[in-house]
């Protein structure tokens, strides 16, 4: 099953790194980049998404702020925020939204995992 | 916010440098936030490209008050000078949320200068070995050094510049949660170190991505 997945970054090179993981991890999903939170409220409004990758630092609203907004709008899109920051307090607000924590440059095997049980999570939930 | 000459560092290069930076600092922050116990907020960093005097302005801007910093000199394919800096006004309060705030004043302004060398090396040299180790060179990193006074004089130390007055330019704000606690760490690089920093730019971002750098433009 090929999902449909919304990297969200404002550095193009991690948005690049991003794309070269899932080209290799999954060449069949369909891969949507977004620079900000309010572009990506915007993509996710027009068409669903299964998976989302958020970057925690960025210009505006951070990936907190929208992994929330994502999950008001699509209670059973995945979500993982990606930073190097692991505090705890983000890391438990992360948890409280139901996202997924990545620590950053995020690894391809790293993502393997994700990914893996994600699709599983999908599957499950007859998406 | 972003603004550098095509010639220096290109779109991408500059990109990948604030992101380096980026994770840099985040970790930094991790190990700040296990020493004083609270949450420390970090913006977006900016990374300019500036004369001297255009960067004492960009720190005089958010300042008016007396400076302490906590200061490291880089040396290695890139050398230049990382300064942890805030308020002097804030030193005392980042001292006693580093010694967990039970000590009385006497023996915290005893302990000020070693706290603050001793919490400035921490950060300071968590943001350096991360963005040295993804650029896969080694640093040598100098023992902190404590400054105070006003930002201009953090920008003239010797030895002066050799390649004139343009210099890189880097910083990020920091706060912390339910304290007192706001500075900014910043970065200094010298234009001879640019060179060697867009060679070490272009190869972290061809790892990274997987595209060779003169195909950068190409759609992903």
């Amino acid at each position: 099953m090929a999902y449909k997945i919304l990297i969200v970054d404002d550095s193009k090179l991690a948005r690049m790194a991003a794309a070269k993981a899932l080209n290799s991890l999954r060449p069949g999903w369909e891969r949507v980049e977004a620079t900000n939170a309010d572009e990506a409220l915007a993509l996710a409004r027009q068409s669903s998404f299964d998976i989302a990758l958020l970057d925690f630092n960025m210009p505006g609203r951070d990936g907190l702020s929208l992994a929330a907004d994502l999950r008001d709008l699509d209670a059973t899109m995945l979500v993982a925020l990606v930073s190097a920051n692991v505090q705890h307090e983000i890391l438990s607000r992360a948890a409280e939204v139901g996202a997924q924590f990545l620590p950053k440059p995020v690894t391809e095997p790293a993502l393997g995992e994700f990914l893996d049980a994600a699709e599983q999570r999908l599957k499950a939930a007859g998406r | 916010m972003i603004s550098l000459p095509a010639t220096v560092l290109d779109e991408l290069e500059l990109d990948a440098l604030t992101e380096l930076v980026n994770i840099g600092v985040s970790r930094a922050a991790a190990s700040l936030r296990e020493m004083v116990g609270r949450q420390v907020l970090l913006s977006v960093p900016t990374v300019k490209l500036v004369s001297r005097s255009q960067a004492v302005e960009l720190l005089g801007q958010s300042e008016t008050n007396r400076l302490v910093a906590v200061h490291q000199v880089f040396e290695g394919d890139i050398t230049g000078r990382a300064m942890l800096i805030f308020p002097e006004v804030n030193s005392l309060e980042l001292v006693r949320a580093v010694t967990g705030g039970e000590l009385p004043l006497e023996d915290i302004i005893e302990l000020e200068q070693e706290a603050l060398a001793e919490t400035g090396n921490i950060i300071l040299n968590g943001c350096l070995a991360t963005i040295a180790n993804m650029l896969k060179r080694s640093l040598k990193i100098s023992l902190p050094e404590i400054l105070r006074g006003e930002g201009p004089e953090f920008f003239e130390l010797a030895p002066p510049p050799e390649a004139g007055d343009v210099v890189l330019f880097l910083y990020i704000n920091f706060s912390v949660s339910e304290r007192d606690i706001r500075g900014y760490i910043a970065m200094l690089m010298d234009m001879p170190s640019l060179e060697a920093l867009k060679v070490l730019l272009r190869e972290f971002i061809e790892r990274t991505t997987g595209h060779s750098t003169t195909a950068t433009d190409a759609p992903l």
